[in-house]
């Protein structure tokens, strides 16, 4: 009865210094979606990258089959010619290209060594069918939202002869509608016989998906357990090897009624004349987390961005902080007023790879670590420890060069560059994207830190528990307004997402 | 992986830094080591002669200081192709209004100087205010810069220069003085190095232990004195040498010890992060322009002082040596990395093997073939030990 679409038998991997794998088995069933579990750094991207083939056979031992055969892969396109097709987190298309170029790229449909674009183009319409997506095949991937190029992936992945399909943190950067419509065509191809490898840090998902669970940490096997035995909680304290009391270290405590920041009837248009913000008022106060939700293409991270300057465009209303008015005009005039931005994006916008810690840390402040116009690197040292220990980074030392670092390491360096400069307004976009339990519990406890010093926090995040969980009070987006505030008492899942998709915003957000 | 190393526990760690941080430099000096022995070998030792190595470092003075803008450039993101036409162009005209118009030595030299940043500024707007790219601005500026140069001296070779203006690129600062200056510069280095520590431990920071600071240092003075001593030997120390140290002194600080240096690093390294980290993109890229044209000045000056002469074809191809340079001595294309001293050692590296195959008396033609061969190489080297 158990038939198994893959066997890893006993695999250990060693680098320099470090085992990344010990002697880990992980088996998956015929047709099943298996989803595989742990922090960071528990080897779950080493071992794919063991069965894509990316580390090829002879640099690891142990043992593969795939339906019941040993493999040897020497190479990703043998693993792929054997039906297994990896999409990574980041997405591997060409933007400029059109959907079906891209679908059958390196495959396409000849006719005597030319391409036969009515076949490729109706070969891709046959696909967008069947995965679900009503969109012309000529359209560009770039027009599309990640949500959109995520299942062009996947169907990608499936005009090849797939077999096993590892999906890496899938959802990482979808709305909650783009997750519905991912989790309907895995059900999909679970009825049609795919099988399945889910790696997720969203655990919620992993529940409502998958059949059965493998949890790897530090490099070990820990548990292979089908679904029904298994709860958040189970697989969180298994994951972490320790019991988390509390996902979210919400604190509860009296807020402040000062206004820290204030924004009347602000609207921001962008270069091409579209209205991005329209006609938004809030006002945040000192100590508070104001939680920002709503679906992708709501506008939260352009309202924010737009604030703090690094939108293009015109933009009106009155912006005031800490009861002053403002004029920001771009980033520079933000920090100034007491704003501090830390995107979605980390290592797009957050922060420079190729420089150290210490030089991270300060590129905001250096006038904090200046002297008659010089640097004075002791000093830079001295603060980038004292700020980078408070966040409780781990790095062999503040010399390392931050593109080394783990994601939530990384993290937490653009939180400190961010609070060197003491600011009145700290703006958190997506803050926990990406990053293991243990590291997210610790951005907490730094949020809770600093409202109990009177920052006013303000946190955009896609996952719904995380804003639930931490959030003083919860503004919820849509369309480029503001669709609804909840208290922290009032607010459910259901009622953000009704604000969310409320009215005609509805539409507008399908359109886009 | 810990946290972060404090004062007690973490003499090893940066011990075991520091020396790694080293020992990518000292590829580099290796390769110049190497360099000096193999050529040493072939020339019966003429090469290593004081003769030669004064001349040595007189010929590459023109380009390391092109090669100290370039790596500005180049950390920022960019590249620019018209500083040879630029030096060619400010030596031209220093040229022009000191024969035909009779300018003074000091006028005609600030006038190089003002022309360059002028031209700099030119291009840095275009690249900075406009977005366009480096790549086609400054190619644009290889073709006008020419242009100009040829237009302005009619297609004439423009000579002789004053007295004053030769002394620039051909005279020596004498035996006594220095020695001198050689002494100065080490005390000022024991001196610097011992603020430095006091500093850092009423800081209650981690310090490398006094032997490696101290023997760093004596190393260097050895080699400062070591030099001295060569150069004395034949007629004292070159002037243009003198100046390409000074420049470098000036840009070594200002890329590690001032706001501008590190954001030029910022920028090159992302430029997206750079910009909502509220660093102004445009104003800093267009000093780095201002900066390397102002230097394109200077080198052509020396230029036209060392050849008692201004010609049309001055600095032609001279952007690629300080490409080469720059790239030699570990400056990322990508931006974001690279060191002045490094381009230094770069520069010194491709002037040696000129001067070496040309004492061997090999063609012309090889030089390009192996300069061309060991460019590509050191490339190799550096991606490759990465990995």
């Amino acid at each position: 009865m158990d038939t198994f679409a893959l066997e890893m038998k006993g695999i250990t991997k060693q680098f320099p210094g470090v085992k990344a794998l010990d002697n880990v088995t992980f088996s998956v069933r015929k047709g099943e979606i298996h989803a595989l579990c742990g922090e960071n750094g528990a080897g779950k991207s080493t071992l794919m990258k063991i069965l894509s083939g990316v580390y090829p056979h002879g640099t690891y031992d142990g043992q593969i089959l795939i339906n019941g055969q040993e493999v040897r892969f020497k190479s990703i396109k043998e693993s792929q010619d054997a039906g297994v097709a990896i999409i990574y987190q980041e997405l591997a298309l060409v933007e400029e290209m059109s959907v079906a170029e891209n679908l059958f790229l390196s495959h396409e449909y000849m006719r005597a060594k030319i391409i036969n674009w009515n076949k490729v183009y109706s070969e891709a319409q046959k696909w967008l069918d069947q995965i679900g997506l009503d969109i012309d095949p000529q359209t560009k991937v770039g027009d599309l939202t990640v949500g959109k190029q995520q299942l062009i992936e996947i169907a990608k992945a499936l005009t090849k002869k797939t077999d096993i399909l590892i999906l890496d943190e899938p959802t990482a950067a979808l709305t909650e509608s783009d997750v519905e419509i991912l989790m309907k065509l895995l059900n999909d191809l679970r009825a049609k016989g795919v099988t399945c490898i889910y790696i997720s840090h969203k655990l919620g998902e992993v529940m409502a998906l998958a059949d059965s669970v493998t949890i790897l940490r530090d490099g070990q096997t820990i548990s292979t357990d089908p679904i029904r035995e298994l709860s958040e909680d189970k697989i969180v304290t298994k994951m972490v090897g320790r019991e988390l009391k509390e996902l979210f270290p919400y604190e509860a405590r009296p807020i402040s009624n000062e206004n820290i920041l204030e924004v009347k009837n602000y609207s921001a248009i962008d270069e091409s004349g579209k209205t991005i913000i329209d006609n938004v008022s809030f006002s945040l106060k000192k100590g508070e987390i104001l939680g920002i939700a709503g679906l992708m293409g709501a506008g939260r991270s352009e309202l924010f961005i737009s604030l703090f300057g690094g939108l293009k465009g015109k933009k009106s209303g009155t912006v005031l902080i800490d009861d002053k008015a403002t004029d920001i005009k771009r980033p520079v005039d933000a920090i100034k007023a007491g704003l501090a931005y830390v995107s979605e994006d980390r290592k797009r916008y957050g922060l420079v790879l190729g420089m150290d810690i210490a030089k991270n840390t300060t590129l905001t402040a250096l006038n904090k670590v200046m002297k008659l116009k010089v640097i004075d690197q002791a000093l830079e040292v001295k603060r980038a420890t004292e700020i980078n220990n408070r966040m409780k980074l781990k790095a062999p030392n503040l010399e390392t060069k931050v593109g080394q670092l783990s994601g939530g390491n990384q993290q937490k360096v653009v939180l400190s560059k961010w609070i060197l400069n003491d600011p009145k307004v700290l703006i958190l976009d997506e803050p926990t994207r990406g990053i293991d339990v243990g590291a997210k519990y610790e951005i907490y406890k730094i949020i809770n830190e600093l409202v109990q010093q009177g920052v006013g926090i303000v946190m955009i995040s896609s996952e719904l528990p995380e804003v639930l969980g931490m959030s003083d009070r919860v503004l919820v987006m849509g369309g480029g307004t503001i669709t609804g505030e909840l208290s922290r008492k009032e607010a459910t899942q259901e009622k953000i997402m009704t604000f969310a998709t409320g009215g005609k915003k509805r539409e507008s957000v399908a359109n886009s | 992986m810990n946290q972060l190393p404090t004062v007690e526990n973490s003499a090893k760690v940066n011990r075991g830094l520091s020396f790694k941080v080293d020992l990518q430099a000292y590829t580099l000096i290796i390769a110049l080591v190497l360099i000096a022995i193999i050529f040493g070998f072939f020339t019966g030792g003429e090469f290593l002669s004081s003769r030669n190595i004064s001349n040595l470092f007189t010929q590459m003075s023109v380009i390391a200081v092109l090669a100290i803008g370039m790596t500005l450039i180049i950390v920022a993101g960019h590249i620019d192709l018209s500083v040879g036409s630029l030096v060619g162009l400010t030596g031209g005209v220093a040229a022009i209004l000191q024969v035909w118009y009779d300018w003074n030595t000091l006028m005609a030299v600030l006038a190089a100087v003002v022309i360059g940043a002028v031209f700099g500024l030119w291009q840095g707007w275009w690249v900075a205010y406009r977005a366009v790219p480096a790549f086609i601005v400054t190619l644009g500026g290889m073709l006008i810069f020419r242009g100009i140069l040829i237009g302005l001296s009619k297609g004439q070779t423009v000579a002789p220069m004053n007295a004053s203006f030769k002394e620039i690129g051909n005279s020596y600062f004498p035996y006594i003085p220095g020695y001198i200056l050689a002494v100065i510069s080490i005390v000022l280095l024991f001196v610097w190095t011992a603020h430095n520590r006091k500093k850092r431990q009423s800081m209650g920071l981690l310090l490398p232990t006094a032997k490696m600071d101290y023997g760093k240092i004596s190393a260097y003075s050895f080699f400062i004195l070591l030099i001295t001593y060569m150069l004395n030997r034949y007629l004292g120390i070159p002037l243009p040498i003198l100046i390409v140290v000074v420049l470098a002194g000036i840009f070594i600080f200002i890329s590690n010890k001032t706001a501008f240096g590190r954001y030029v690093y910022a920028i090159g390294g992302n430029q997206e992060a750079a910009a909502l980290s509220g660093i102004n993109i445009k104003k800093n890229t267009l000093w780095v322009f201002i900066t390397m044209g102002a230097l394109a000045g200077v080198s052509g000056v020396l230029l036209t002082s060392r050849l008692n002469a201004a010609t049309v074809s001055a600095g032609n191809m001279y952007e690629l040596d300080a490409i080469a340079a720059c790239v030699i001595g570990g400056t990322s294309l990508i931006g974001g990395k690279g060191k002045i001293v490094g381009a230094l050692i770069g520069a010194l590296i491709m002037a040696s093997i000129d001067n070496g195959m040309s004492m061997m008396n090999i063609e012309t033609f090889w030089q390009y073939i192996v300069k061309g061969l060991i460019l590509i190489f050191a490339v190799w080297i550096d991606i490759s030990s990465k990995k």
